[in-house]
């Protein structure tokens, strides 16, 4: 199975660029390992020998880590993030480290220092990001499970943009250890997969308490791949009125509501919610999300490890190792944490967003009061081209319009294919009540079932 | 206070910001070990060197010895505190943030409002403003060649130490106040096992904010002073500062505010080479930690564990063994003295005499040297030993005291001293009366002088017999022989 898969890459990963490295020779030598052990007979772990793509920002020892940045270029980290473990535990072959926009900040992997990944439907589009790469990978056929992290959308969007399942878990329900932090409030690692039922595969694994994340929350963990049984009789599922405005393309949402009356054929009761905060979402966002940015990325400095650019002295060390190190959106989000954070500014904005995120919550937990689910579009649009929106950073803020305020709320919220528009997928999310991943991926599944959007596979394999 | 060197009269107005590395196993945020002197960068993690991706787990041993800490000095301990970030550039700050408790309203640091009483049944009452925990940074080692720094090396070993920050307001008057307090503070810290106080090796460390005003006036300008390495110190340091700002508002010139380091050996302040810029630490809460809720049970545990406080232990001196409040204050001034005073009492049960002992020769040693009683090699049980040895007539008062010296230079045993030296006192009249026959044929003035009646001939006698036994003959016996001898 390894070897498929890394033929595949082989054949395919030049033009999608979905993977930064690949360890051919390790992957095969672990999954050689795997074959002799089941050959005699030896208790298999749930992922033994499935290959699975890491997203590069979340660290594997003895094989670097670059966050798609060249300030950590080189930098091999001597310890393995706590859902590496946990996957090397289960048995899974790490097959490689996938591509993103740098420390994860975009949403088209275009900021990446070594280069865009594409989008397998369209060549010439995005796939989305910043877990670019892992949607990529996934949906190109060269794994069949990705590990990705959402801080706005990251795993949502692409998923969306590229057909296949993305789950941001509830933030606390997977542990950040060796997760570099972008927003340390708002990250999460989740899976991506080709169907709701591998994604819940990949969640039994890597859930659960981590006491090296204190953010992690000691809450029993059920049975993912089990809680799938059952259809969608029964659910209360809330379409969210303001995200059906203006700014959302006609295709997505027909496809968008169409999913919502399969659901409601599926035995679910619809109705409509309202959200009215989150239209503040994504300006909350980029304050909060900058602002601990700016904090975190501070450590990328030249002395201990990474790039370091020569001298006279220790703050010309600093400037010239960062000017040189990060590329534009990095500098620009740093630049806009650090305002947020100064004296003077701290009140008005940096307080102020938490005090709107707070809000934020009190929407949705209101929302859940009354429902098991909210149904939402993942984006406004299809994937757009490369390019196209480089030079307008709001614009590519504001494709997270959906899947930021997620972030925000901390809920669990999956993304899954429901249709096309112009050959290109188009997808929705489910977000659920915190910790109840279980009934998200139910109704997910449920969903798929029905529907089998997920089957669709794009034409790759003869390039042009 | 006033300072005898200025011309006006000045009311000096200090505040302390204590630094206490916690007598933990571990470090604040992670497992690695917390030992001093180990080689460098040999005690560090992925946490305490920021690699990417790591993240803290908070000490809850961290957080019981801060609760004891705010019990002890009657602090407000709030039921929810926070982590924040304080961010500054610093090669030693391997996140290039440190985590800390700031005093915001909302996100409280684990105490505030406390209090410790300078002296103890007077009105001097020293207001803590707050009591938090933080992580320490790494440490820098520059390397020299010819006078300039050729290179900069950084050990993590210290990076991620638990440490305690206690800030006092500004409500000490004179730096010998500065000293006394810091000195109780100290005793405090160490008698409920939370530092093990030690200023020379930095477990503790003092900055001081000193700034001088005309009675009365609104606060003056301050500067801060670092580098005091030792209570005496802390004391020399801020005369010189109060001395310099004296000058300064005499001749009308402004004091700058400004860091100032003391140095020990030019007993002088100067202010660091680099100008500080005006920094915007950019504190925010650390989202990586959730709040550290402090319950009912966790005070109840930090008050049960709370040994016997200083003040308490110095009014059962008082009280239990009759010192005078002078020897009661320095005998519980530090947790070393008073568990010396207490080991020695339990061997030699007559605690007056311990006392005047540690008051007395030992203390003064202590002073010249800058020491503390742990320094030393002598234990109660030795001091024990001398007492008996004294007490059963073995050696004399000043044999004593001269066997004293030998143990507090050596740490051998006073037994083996006086054996070793052959100092054991001439109690026999046999042995001595020849010496006496000696002496007062050598020196038949005073002999006479004596029987026309003057009496301090006989004193001078006695020490000429002293003398001439090198102290080891038993004045009262050398005494009543002489006189026993004039008489006929």
């Amino acid at each position: 199975m390894v070897r498929d898969y890394l033929d595949r890459i082989a054949s395919l990963d030049g033009q999608v660029r979905a993977f930064l490295r690949v360890d051919a020779d390790r992957a095969l030598a672990d999954a050689r390992r795997w074959d002799t052990a089941y050959a005699r007979g030896d208790a298999m772990p749930p992922l033994a020998g499935v290959p699975v793509a890491v997203k590069d920002i979340i660290c594997t020892r003895g094989m670097p880590t670059t966050c798609g940045s060249r300030i950590l270029e080189g930098w091999t980290p001597p310890y393995d993030a706590t859902v590496v473990s946990r996957l090397r535990e289960a048995g899974a072959v790490l097959i490689g480290k996938t591509n993103l926009d740098e420390f994860a900040m975009g949403s088209s992997t275009e900021n990446s220092a070594y280069g865009p990944t594409r989008n397998p439907w369209d060549l010439t589009r995005v796939p989305g990001g910043s877990s670019g790469g892992s949607a990529a990978a996934v949906a190109a056929g060269m794994v069949p499970l990705a590990l990705g992290t959402d801080t706005g959308g990251s795993i949502r969007q692409p998923a969306g943009f590229t057909g296949i399942v993305g789950l941001k878990p509830t933030y606390g329900r997977v542990s950040r250890y060796g997760l570099v932090a972008f927003a340390s409030s708002l990250d999460q690692i989740g899976p991506l997969a080709g169907s709701v039922a591998d994604a819940a595969l990949l969640l039994d694994v890597i859930a659960g308490h981590d006491p090296l994340d204190s953010t992690s929350v000691d809450l029993p963990v059920p049975d993912y791949a089990a809680a799938l049984r059952g259809d969608a009789g029964g659910l209360r599922i809330g379409i969210a009125t303001e995200a059906f405005g203006d700014g959302l393309h006609p295709d997505v949402r027909a496809a968008v509501r169409q999913a919502a009356a399969d659901l409601r054929s599926a035995g679910a009761v619809l109705e409509e919610v309202s959200l009215p905060t989150i239209e503040y979402a994504v300006p909350t966002y980029y304050l909060l999300a900058t602002s601990e940015a700016s904090s975190n990325l501070a450590r990328y400095d030249g002395v201990r490890y990474g790039l370091r650019a020569d001298a006279d002295d220790i703050y010309g060390m600093y400037t010239r190792t960062r000017a040189a190190g990060f590329g534009s959106e990095v500098k620009r989000r740093i630049m806009l944490g650090t305002y947020a954070l100064s004296a003077g500014y701290y009140e008005g904005f940096f307080l102020k967003a938490q005090r709107v995120r707070t809000l934020v919550r009190g929407d949705f937990q209101r929302a859940l009061e009354r429902v098991d689910l909210v149904l939402m579009p993942v984006s406004p649009t299809v994937a757009f081209r490369i390019g196209e929106k480089v030079d307008d950073p709001l614009a590519m803020y504001l494709a997270d319009i959906y899947t930021i305020p997620v972030n925000l709320a901390g809920l669990p919220a999956i993304a899954l294919p429901c249709g096309f528009s112009d050959g290109l997928p188009i997808g929705f999310q489910l977000i659920g009540r915190a910790f109840d991943e279980a009934t998200v991926l139910r109704a997910a599944h449920a969903y798929e079932q029905r529907t089998g959007w997920h089957t669709r596979k794009p034409q790759l394999g003869n390039p042009p | 206070m006033t300072d005898a060197t200025t011309q006006m009269s000045y009311e000096v107005v200090i505040g302390l910001e204590i630094h206490v590395q916690l007598l933990t196993a571990s470090k604040m945020f992670c497992g690695c070990a917390v030992v001093f002197g180990a080689p460098p960068n040999t005690l560090v993690c992925p946490v305490c060197l920021g690699l990417p991706g790591s993240l803290p787990a908070l000490n809850r041993k961290a957080v019981e010895l801060g609760l004891r800490t705010a019990l002890a000095l009657d602090c407000t301990v709030h039921p929810v505190s926070r982590f924040h970030r304080k961010n500054y550039y610093y090669p030693d700050l391997p996140k290039n943030y440190q985590i800390t408790q700031y005093q915001y309203t909302v996100h409280p640091p684990l105490a505030t409002d406390g209090v410790l009483l300078l002296d103890p049944d007077g009105p001097r009452r020293i207001r803590i403003r707050r009591v938090h925990l933080e992580e320490d940074t790494g440490r820098l080692v520059h390397l020299e060649r010819e006078g300039r720094v050729i290179a900069s090396l950084i050990d993590y070993n210290r990076s991620g130490v638990p440490l305690m920050e206690i800030v006092t307001e500004p409500d000490l008057r004179s730096p010998n106040e500065a000293r006394r307090f810091l000195g109780r503070l100290r005793a405090v810290l160490q008698t409920i096992g939370v530092s093990s106080g030690h200023m020379e090796e930095g477990t503790l460390r003092c900055d001081a904010n000193v700034s001088l005003r005309p009675p009365g006036a609104d606060l003056g300008i301050r500067t801060e002073v670092k580098n005091m390495n030792s209570l005496r110190a802390v004391e020399r340091a801020l005369a010189f500062e109060v001395t310099r700002q004296g000058r300064l508002l005499d001749a009308g010139a402004p004091v700058v505010q400004e860091t100032r380091h003391w140095d020990e050996r030019r007993a002088l302040t100067f202010a660091s080479r680099f100008k500080e810029e005006a920094q915007d630490y950019r504190y925010f809460p650390e989202p990586d930690l959730v709040p550290v809720a402090v319950d009912p049970a966790a005070m109840d545990a930090a008050r049960a564990a709370m040994p016997e406080l200083p003040d308490a232990r110095r009014r059962r001196y008082m009280d239990r063994f009759g010192l005078s409040p002078y020897d009661a204050e320095l005998v519980t001034s530090s947790a070393g003295m008073a568990a010396f005073f207490e080991g020695t009492v339990a061997r030699y049960p007559h605690p007056k005499i311990v006392s005047n002992w540690l008051t007395g020769d030992l203390a003064a040693y202590l002073n010249a040297e800058d020491k503390e009683i742990e320094d030393l090699p002598v234990t109660p049980a030795h001091l024990a030993e001398l007492l008996e040895l004294l007490d059963r007539g073995t050696i004399s008062g000043r044999t004593a005291k001269e066997v004293l010296g030998e143990m507090l230079a050596g740490g051998e045993r006073p037994g083996s001293i006086v054996e070793r030296r052959g100092l054991v006192q001439i109690g026999d009249a046999a042995a001595l009366g020849p010496v006496v026959e000696q002496i007062l044929a050598a020196h038949p003035g005073p002999v006479a002088d004596y029987r026309a009646g003057k009496g301090q001939a006989l004193t001078f006698l006695v020490g000429q017999v002293m003398r001439a036994t090198r102290g080891r003959a038993n004045p009262e016996l050398v005494h009543r022989l002489l006189k026993e001898r004039l008489r006929r």
